[in-house]
């Protein structure tokens, strides 16, 4: 019966602010182990939904069961099972990267050894062990929040929360907490990632949910998503000297956009759109240096999703 | 409501505020500086009566120690980004609110008690009821450490912001609290200004048990400052609770 209980199920989730209904009736669930993405633009309603899960803001209406435990009802033994990274979730600065790790531990009951064990291994794994009793005030961002990181970690949480947990780091930092993230998902920690980055949601997440305007517009695996909506091609294409997106206007052709040196046409009829293409290009004297067609990613199946620009 | 979690909350709060914000030296010097500032303000060229006095200057001590970083430990919080990190966990605004009253209040014990020390040694002073004198401790710093939790629960993460606000508050009760003229030889609308400061029955209980006239029973003084304790936790959870509705 626990086996089978998912790890997160949310349930008409609802939340305004004045007169801004920032999530609408909501409803989802997480299943055990399961690598979870929310998605969607600034302003969705993806941050006020992580912190009514995490139990920083407290919702208008619905439930929320953190492995079967009722947050409202049993709050604290529901907040004991999640390691949580919040938007606004910084270390103290006044502590050294050890004592915030032994900090974390003791809100969740650990025992001095295991906290001691376990600080040192999260900040061997995190290239964090020469740096352990400095004050973090005097770390970069990046080791912040690898430090951020290992207090998430520090009580093996069955699910773990990360709101957004790589945003502006640099390359070493965000490959180590994707690489310790992982770590625990393949453990069989559940893992539920908010990002803007569609790529690193797309490569990790088993399955995502895309919310705008805060409904949800979607809930699938990557694969199933970017499947829906196949209709959509692209043509991408190389020319031989500058153009301008304004020349391919065509019934066939629904958004030109510029690629690096290549330019993508996006279409429901590549045939028509290739020979639109082409007529245009005859005209306006272009040669064409390199011409493919792909499949929509899950970025252009987020854009289509969320309207945006 | 699972209790161990809850008091395990509550005492890591204190021992992170105790930490962070308590044991830093220039917190702990002002602490003792504080009390060696208004004594020499309060008696200093004047011609008072040091023995009928002592038990107000100990009383503003206590008060102003108690109460003195309370109010910025939320500010700070919030303004740092650790606020919200530290309600993720196991924590409710409760444990917070109780953690950080019980971080002021031992601070305040141990610098009123270093100042009480040094009174009964330095001047002296005779303590005539030690079982009041320790529970008029322990109750006045609950109490207004309990004050300072409350005024620093605003939305405010600006810290200076709550100081102005903490410094409207704090500064006009010694006035009105029997330190300066003793309720005693008070009349008129001022003995009711008077009976609504909470500092009013720490100074009186002070008084009583350092021998010195006193104007209520004991017990009046003791379940008085109790009551506002109370009062200040119950607000400070409200008012916290719906800045959290509202999104902190």
């Amino acid at each position: 019966m626990r086996g089978k209980m998912p790890a997160l199920e949310v349930r008409s989730l609802s939340k305004h602010f004045g007169e801004v209904k920032a999530v609408k009736d909501i409803s989802f669930t997480v299943n055990r182990g399961e690598f979870f993405g929310l998605l969607g633009p600034n302003g969705a309603g993806k941050t006020t939904t992580i912190r009514m899960i995490i139990g920083v803001l407290k919702p208008d209406a619905g439930s929320i069961h953190i492995e079967g435990v009722d947050l409202s009802k049993n709050y604290f033994e529901a907040k004991s099972k999640i390691g949580a990274i919040p938007e606004v979730g910084n270390i103290y600065p006044d502590l050294s990267a050890r004592e915030n790790i032994d900090l974390v531990g003791r809100f969740y009951g650990l025992p001095k050894a295991l906290r001691q064990e376990r600080a040192e291994k999260l900040l061997a794994d995190l290239g964090l062990m020469d740096r352990g009793d400095d004050f973090a005030r005097k770390f970069s961002k990046g080791m912040r929040q690898r430090i951020s990181i290992a207090c998430a970690l520090v009580n093996e949480p069955p699910i773990l929360i990360l709101d957004e947990p790589t945003e502006g780091l640099d390359v070493m930092s965000r490959r180590l907490i994707i690489d310790k993230v992982k770590e625990m998902n393949q453990k069989g920690s559940t893992v539920i990632l908010t990002t803007h980055n569609i790529e690193e949601a797309n490569k990790l997440c088993q399955r995502v949910c895309i919310i705008n305007k805060g409904e949800i517009v979607a809930i699938d695996s990557p694969e199933r998503l970017r499947r829906t909506a196949e209709k959509m091609q692209i043509v991408e294409v190389g020319f031989n000297k500058k153009i301008e997106a304004a020349w391919f206007r065509s019934e066939h052709i629904t958004r030109v956009v510029q690629c690096g040196d290549k330019w993508q046409f996006y279409t429901e009829d590549p045939d028509k759109a290739i020979r639109d293409i082409v007529t245009i290009n005859e005209k306006m004297d272009l040669k064409i240096a390199s011409i493919s067609t792909t499949g929509p990613t899950l970025e252009d199946v987020f854009v289509k999703l969320c309207e945006v620009p | 409501m699972d209790w161990n979690m809850y008091f395990r909350a509550v005492t890591v709060v204190a021992r992170k505020d105790i930490r962070i914000y308590y044991r830093k030296a220039p917190v702990f010097i002002f602490g003792l500086i504080l009390p060696t500032f208004l004594f020499f303000a309060f008696f200093v060229g004047r011609e008072l009566d040091i023995h009928k006095y002592f038990p107000g200057f100990l009383a503003m001590s206590l008060f102003f120690t108690s109460s003195s970083v309370g109010p910025l430990i939320v500010p700070w919080e919030k303004q740092q980004g650790t606020f919200e990190r530290l309600l993720s966990y196991p924590v409710s605004i409760g444990t917070i609110v109780l953690g950080d009253m019980i971080a002021g209040a031992l601070f305040g014990l141990m610098i009123s008690t270093i100042v009480g020390v040094a009174g009964i040694f330095l001047i002296p002073i005779a303590i005539t009821d030690v079982f009041m004198i320790f529970i008029a401790f322990v109750l006045g710093n609950i109490c207004f450490s309990s004050l300072g939790v409350l005024l620093s629960s605003p939305g405010a993460k600006t810290p200076a912001n709550i100081m102005m606000l903490a410094a409207l508050v704090r500064f006009p009760l010694i006035f009105v609290s029997g330190i300066f003229i003793p309720v005693s030889q008070m009349t008129g609308v001022g003995v009711y200004v008077t009976y609504c400061s909470p500092l009013t029955y720490l100074v009186d209980a002070l008084n009583m048990s350092t021998g010195q006239v006193s104007v209520f029973p004991w017990w009046t003084d003791l379940l008085v400052m109790l009551a506002f304790a109370l009062a200040f936790l119950a607000l400070a959870v409200f008012v916290l609770r719906r800045r959290s509705l509202r999104g902190l």
